[in-house]
């Protein structure tokens, strides 16, 4: 067990953890930053995706002690009042059903727009197809994106 | 069935307890007998009870219970809709609450479930529709019969608005909030007969396409909470290595401990009856121990032991063929075997569908806290069977299930999969061991061991024609092991071995065919087969719409004609059929391309849908270009979520038309991560078309409806770009690449 300092959405906090733990874990269970889900822990499903220095990264294959020095950020931060282009517009398309895989398609989609500000269809489903929805929200994701492309 | 902890082992017996509940007649007074305050009045901080489904607050904020669980298909928000209409609440006040577990009071009055309160074969609504507007109507009855009172007015000069009560003649209006601040809650409900509510011609809040869920801002931000998010003071970490089928356990000695007990973190390895558990102080210790885990199972107990899926089919096969097996009738109208013996022509196939697997994003899980005199319990987890979770730990705690709180999280996915509640009770079991607080999660590889699929089934059908090509007789002939016998035991015995689920959809009930005879045989295999969205009308319908293709096509006559001369005396199945034709085209020949279309029904909602298909013919790769669906759920209660629910299950039906499948051996389950077991992802779901066909029948459920008519809509399409027959789920590329050879 060590005594890890990382910084998510913002604040440093430092977690008690092996150095190997998943990023997941911590940030679910230490930390209880619930809204990044555990679906399948092998890089596989997209349910765990959070942001490291910006870049969109499976939580559950990356090792704590990795992060150390980077800026992660979850759902959670991702907007301050959860008023991100992308969540108003999943709001609008009424996006989620059971919700459980929407933070890990929400930051997913904001790391495209990020760098992509108006992404044709096949950029979407390019850059969304590693994210699994088992609700096959999978139409309204492509019209909420594009939907936040547009009014971002 | 009931585990129940004997000297630190357990033994298993069944018990009925809280299960599929006997024959309570339709009542309205469960929604308030005795749950309401009465004779009382509130003072200003407390809400207002005005029965077991709505308080109201002073500050005019209205609380709705909802007595169905959240899985993703809509009740969070369309349940307490409903009520709200009879209320004539201001919708932006409605706050909801999950009902805890007690059927007595929440339990679901539709013909299928007697007063269970379980969450399952899409009829929350139509089962609460009438309960939840009664409790709306007797709720504002009590408030308008208060302020009637106070102003000295007839009540009959009051009328309501937005949670406001107006007296027109003078002017007076006074919100629901402070009319509740005294309002006395009689002892008995007030008489509210049918003719009293409203009709939907004066709906202000059913119906309406502007309001949204109500779960939508909180499962975009991380804020919803789901079985898996819940953490409670002093609780330890639990995984399980689950059993690799049902029956099996570790051998005495079988499991290397000392081995498990060196990683840091792990406190305990507790061999149980179902698996092997670890228990750590965090979850990465105890996935490491579930990872590090080496078992020596005895399958002595296990009927799965030795069960090869692609093995048993020469058996399912010969069961199929042989005409002197047992089997159960579902369905029978005048005399399939006369008629089939006397048609000019007979056309006969045999399909198959593979085991699926429910892949419900959320692994299973639970928390569960054991009081410390082990008499009580707490459980968190999400659940669409609350109660017979309650019912079972009751049992294995020897206790009664009003001791059991299952406080009902959001369901990461439910499909069928969380009816059964395996993960409340394991957690429990651990629990009541180790004196402790246990948050038990499933790696994902350990739910698909402990996947309770959608059976393999068989399908051998034959239909006779007379001279004019009519369809004259028709016979459907399941073979599969029966999911009530796992999944509802109580209801199996019941009926003598009927299996509901499985056999669901097996009926022809909207077709005109003078002579149809429909059965299954069973298949005993020890797999735990379940209810899986849709249930037996996934592969039921997929069979039979498939070979009525093949009737059409031995009759010389057009699939739509043929659907539509055989729904001529049923006008709403008729509609979706001329719907779904209309919406996409049907008749338009693409060049390259196949059209395909399906009906089905499902619990009294109807639905056609349309395939347009390419095809490999390299690789056998099926590509589907547009799918359209037209339903008639009845009166429409929340129309963007009906459109959601069929977006929604049209690519679950997809998922399972041409990916998923997995095979059996040596009893265990042959797929372990989305890798060996993929599901449909976003670059390969075509383009949808909804249409909601709309008629002022009683609204019915959405949740499944969408499924059942994809695979045989692809496999009609298939033929006619192809001439081939797709006969076995799923259409994999190598089996289509099969059937083209």
């Amino acid at each position: 067990m060590a005594a890890i300092s990382l910084t998510v959405n913002g604040k440093t906090a430092t977690v008690e953890a092996e150095p190997d733990t998943p990023l997941l874990w911590v940030v679910r269970e230490h930390m209880k930053l619930t809204g990044t889900k555990f679906g399948c822990g092998s890089g596989l499903c997209g349910a765990c995706t959070v942001h490291i220095d910006g870049k969109a990264m499976r939580s559950c294959q990356i090792a704590v002690s990795k992060v150390v020095g980077k800026k992660v950020t979850t759902i959670e931060g991702l907007s301050p009042t959860g008023t991100h282009a992308l969540q108003k517009a999943f709001i609008a398309e009424q996006v989620p059903q059971c919700g459980y895989c929407q933070s890990g398609q929400i930051m997913q989609a904001a790391a495209l727009l990020s760098k992509t500000k108006k992404p044709t269809r096949q950029q979407i489903v390019e850059a969304m197809d590693g994210n699994l929805c088992r609700c096959g929200t999978y139409p309204r994701i492509v019209r909420a994106i594009q939907r936040a492309a547009r009014e971002a | 069935m009931t585990l129940h902890i004997k000297n630190g082992s357990i033994d298993t017996s069944i018990s009925r307890r809280g299960f599929v509940a006997g024959s309570a007649g339709m009542t309205f007074a469960f929604t308030l007998g005795g749950l309401g305050r009465s004779g009382e009045a509130i003072g200003a901080t407390e809400p207002t009870k005005f029965n077991s489904f709505v308080s109201i607050a002073t500050d005019n904020s209205i609380t709705i219970v909802c007595p169905a669980a959240e899985m993703g298909q809509g009740v969070y928000t369309s349940l307490p809709l409903i009520l709200a209409e009879e209320l004539d609440a201001d919708w932006s006040k409605v706050k909801v609450e999950f009902a805890p577990a007690n059927p007595k009071v929440y339990g679901n009055y539709h013909h299928l479930f007697n007063g269970a309160q379980i969450t399952a074969a899409s009829v929350a609504v139509a089962g609460f529709y009438m309960p939840l507007r009664m409790a709306g109507a007797q709720a504002r009855k009590v408030l308008l019969d208060a302020a009637a009172d106070k102003w000295k007015v007839p009540v009959a000069e009051l009328t309501t608005e937005k949670s406001t009560i107006i007296h027109k003649k003078s002017k007076k209006r006074i919100s629901y909030g402070e009319v509740a601040a005294f309002a006395k809650v009689p002892a008995e409900p007030p008489k509210i007969t049918e003719a009293e509510l409203k009709k939907p011609s004066q709906f202000k809040l059913i119906g309406r396409k502007d309001i949204g869920r109500s779960d939508v801002p909180m499962k975009v931000n991380g804020s919803a909470k789901y079985g898996i998010d819940v953490q409670v003071p002093g609780m330890v970490y639990a995984s399980i290595l689950q059993s690799p089928m049902e029956g099996a356990k570790p051998k005495e000695g079988g499991v290397n401990v000392p081995d498990i007990m060196k990683i840091k973190g792990v406190g305990k390895v507790i061999p149980l009856p179902f698996g092997v558990a670890v228990i750590g102080d965090s979850v990465e210790a105890t996935r490491a121990g579930v990872e590090a885990l080496k078992v020596n199972w005895d399958t002595s107990g296990a009927v799965a032991a030795g069960f090869d899926s692609e093995k048993a089919k020469a058996d399912y096969a010969a069961k199929g063929k042989d005409p002197n097996v047992e089997t159960k009738v579902e369905y029978q109208v005048g005399d399939a075997k006369a008629g089939l013996g006397g048609a000019v022509k007979t056309v006969e196939a045999v399909y198959w569908s593979e085991y699926t697997y429910h892949a419900q994003m959320e692994p299973m899980n639970a928390v569960a806290q054991v009081s410390e005199d082990g008499k009580s319990a707490d459980i968190w987890t999400g659940t669409q069977f609350g109660a017979l979770a309650a019912g079972i730990v009751s049992g294995i705690l020897k206790t009664t299930p009003d001791k059991i709180r299952v406080h009902n999280q959001f369901l990461g996915g439910g499909f069928g999969r969380r009816i059964w509640p395996d993960a409340a009770i394991q957690a429990t079991i651990l629990s009541n061991i180790i004196k402790k607080p246990v948050k038990l999660i499933l790696m994902r590889e350990e739910d698909i061991a402990a996947a309770r699929p959608r059976p393999m089934t068989h399908h051998v059908l034959k239909a006779g024609l007379d001279a004019k090509g009519n369809l004259v007789a028709w016979h459907h002939k399941l073979v599969s092991e029966n999911v009530d016998a796992v999944a509802s035991p109580p209801r199996f015995q019941a009926t003598g071995g009927k299996d509901y689920i499985g056999a669901r959809g097996l009926d022809q009930a909207y077709y005109a065919i003078p002579n149809a005879l429909a059965e299954y045989a069973r298949e005993t295999r020890g797999m735990r087969v379940h209810a899986w969205r849709g249930i037996g009308s996934g592969y039921n319908k997929f069979a039979a719409e498939a070979f009525l293709d093949e009737v059409a096509a031995a009759s010389g006559k057009d699939p739509l004609a043929l659907r539509l001369e055989l729904t001529k005396g049923q006008p709403r199945a008729n509609a979706v059929l001329k719907a779904a034709a209309e919406m996409s085209n049907f008749k338009k020949k693409r060049p390259g391309h196949g059209m395909g279309i399906a009906f089905s029904d499902y619990h009294d909602t109807f639905s056609a849908g349309v395939a347009e298909i390419s095809l490999d013919a390299k690789t056998g790769k099926i590509k589907v270009h547009n799918f359209w669906m037209a339903v008639d759920p009845g009166v429409v209660i929340q129309p963007d979520n009906v459109h959601a629910q069929l977006e929604s299950s049209i690519v679950y039906g997809l998922s399972a038309a041409l990916i998923e499948e997995f095979a059996v051996k040596d009893g265990a389950v042959q797929a372990t991560n989305f890798d060996s077991y993929p599901v449909m992802r976003m670059s390969e779901v075509p383009e949808i078309h909804t249409k909601i066909v709309t008629t002022n029948n009683p609204p019915t459920g959405m949740g499944e409806i969408g499924v059942m008519a994809v695979a045989p809509a692809i496999a009609n399409a298939v033929f006619q770009l192809t001439g081939k027959r797709l006969r076995h789920l799923p259409m994999t590329a190598e089996r289509v690449k099969k059937a083209l050879a």
